[in-house]
């Protein structure tokens, strides 16, 4: 759009248009990227876990694209604007410590960082993507005028989850040796 | 027997691209390229596939001196980016979704604290061979604002002939709730059906507008046809779409939005750029049309108080804590 300048073709509030589907895309491969284990777990199909970590790196970048948008086409890259929206407004807030908790997880996402933090802490860090994935679902839902379905349908999706994993942890930590 | 050992470069048979694909492979790959732009990008707003401003009947209205200094937006910006929660919350649906509404034959049913209630037809309550226009500044709460050339006539007007008593101190409106035509209200994002509410001082301002149309011609459906208030100082979800139910009342009325969330949304809801949306700030705008482009796409002003009507209904207020009856 930038490139091109045919603003026209996302309709005539383009910025809006923009950041809403760079939003709602990021939220969504996060979801996806959440969704791979209980995928793997349901089908056996071990080889999916390779996909893992990229589908994180692409919600991520997805973040970073809806984070500059908001930056530079909403606030014109003022960064006090940003400050004053970031303590003032709550979605804000939620948005901005998303991103805070998504950030160390990509700087980390290479094969050498794992064999540096060692399999286990790697795991152990990389575990902040569900309250990341929690805050950016409230983001949307804190955001949305009235009472909106979709951000209620991310928020059931989320909700299945990470109760899927809790589900799977209270199995393992109740029969010991199963 | 003879075993034939293939040769390391082949290929089964039924690995072979099939003929027709192999003559149609450069629309293939076209496709690809197109799915992969649909992955990169936002999908196109649905400006492109609306109904040309022809195709709807012209009407015949006078000229006023309501027209501000500023160029009004295209009839593409004004029928293809709005806010119809009943059609959908995406700013597309209404003009998607809006033709399904019946919005002939219409009747209006008057309610309340007046001489003369009862259903009316919509032909008695606007008299269509006195309609006029006014080009009025429309400044949405989510910091957007479009300049719309309306064709109606004064609310005041119509409200008059219904002779409300002296227990008339407000007003309040009602959008039709057709749930069969209204895909959006399955779902309650706001209480159906759509309310609004007006002080009655309020409504009798000669500002105050019912609109029949815009830019000369019958409103399209997504624009609220075929009757909608347009109040241009407030927030646009006060200019209520729509209206099937017009009811004089004592008390001031329920309205949906501060039913939804009366923190964010007030009964008054004037348009004032020192009174911050808890979410969002109202100090500027953006502005929608007429200019498009990249230049479009920025475009901000900063947002006048009572959205530059200040002289026309300042004194509606005076005395009044705006920030607390905001």
């Amino acid at each position: 759009m930038l490139l091109t300048g045919q603003a026209n073709d996302l309709g005539v509030n383009p910025i809006e248009t923009t950041n809403r589907f760079l939003g709602d895309t990021a939220l969504r491969v996060l979801l996806i990227t959440l969704a791979i284990t209980p995928v793997r777990d349901i089908t056996g199909y071990v080889p999916l876990t390779r996909f893992r970590r990229m589908a994180g790196l692409f919600a991520f970048f997805y973040v970073c694209a809806h984070l500059s948008s908001y930056l530079g086409l909403d606030l014109f890259f003022s960064l006090a604007k940003l400050w004053k929206d970031i303590v003032k407004r709550t979605y804000i807030t939620l948005g901005m410590s998303a991103f805070a908790l998504l950030l160390p997880l990509a700087l980390t996402s290479t094969n050498a960082a794992i064999r540096r933090l060692g399999p286990k802490r790697w795991t152990q860090l990389h575990a902040l993507i569900y309250p990341a994935a929690i805050l950016a679902v409230i983001h949307h839902i804190f955001m949305a005028k009235g009472f909106q379905l979709m951000p209620l349908i991310h928020a059931l999706i989320l909700a299945f989850l990470l109760g899927w994993r809790m589900v799977k942890w209270l199995r393992k930590n109740t029969h010991p040796g199963a | 027997m003879l075993i034939r050992r293939p040769p390391g470069y082949t290929i089964k048979e039924n690995a072979v691209t099939p003929r027709a694909a192999w003559l149609r492979r450069r629309e293939i790959l076209a496709g690809f390229a197109a799915a992969g732009g649909t992955l990169a990008l936002p999908r196109a707003g649905a400006t492109k596939s609306l109904p040309a401003m022809s195709n709807y009947p012209p009407l015949k209205a006078a000229k006023t001196a309501y027209s501000p200094s500023n160029p009004a937006a295209p009839w593409e910006a004004v029928t293809g980016y709005n806010n119809y929660y009943e059609f959908g919350t995406g700013k597309s649906d209404p003009a998607k979704k809006a033709h399904r509404l019946t919005t002939a034959p219409w009747t209006v049913s008057i309610e309340g604290e007046a001489e003369k209630t009862g259903t009316f037809a919509l032909e008695d309550l606007i008299d269509f061979n006195a309609l006029e226009e006014r080009i009025y500044r429309h400044r949405c709460v989510e910091a957007w604002s479009m300049v719309i050339p309306w064709v109606g006539v004064p609310l005041a007007q119509v409200l008059q002939k219904f002779a409300p008593n002296s227990r008339a101190r407000y007003v309040q409106f009602f959008t039709k709730w057709a749930r069969k035509e209204m895909p959006g209200t399955l779902w309650p994002v706001l209480k159906w059906p759509y309310r609004e509410g007006l002080r009655i001082d309020e409504a009798m301002n000669p500002l105050a507008f019912l609109a029949v149309g815009v830019y000369g011609r019958i409103l399209p459906n997504q624009n609220g046809a075929p009757l909608r208030l347009v109040v241009p100082w407030k927030y646009g979800y006060k200019s209520i779409k729509s209206i099937d139910r017009i009811v004089f009342t004592q008390d001031q009325p329920e309205t949906s939005w501060n039913m939804s969330n009366a923190r964010e949304y007030g009964f008054y809801s004037n348009v004032n750029p020192h009174v911050d949306h808890p979410r969002w700030s109202q100090a500027s705008e953006r502005v929608i049309g007429p200019q498009t482009g990249f230049r479009g796409a920025l475009a901000r002003r900063d947002t006048q108080m009572f959205n530059g009507y200040a002289d026309a209904v300042a004194s509606l207020y005076t005395g009044m804590d705006l920030k607390k009856n905001h």
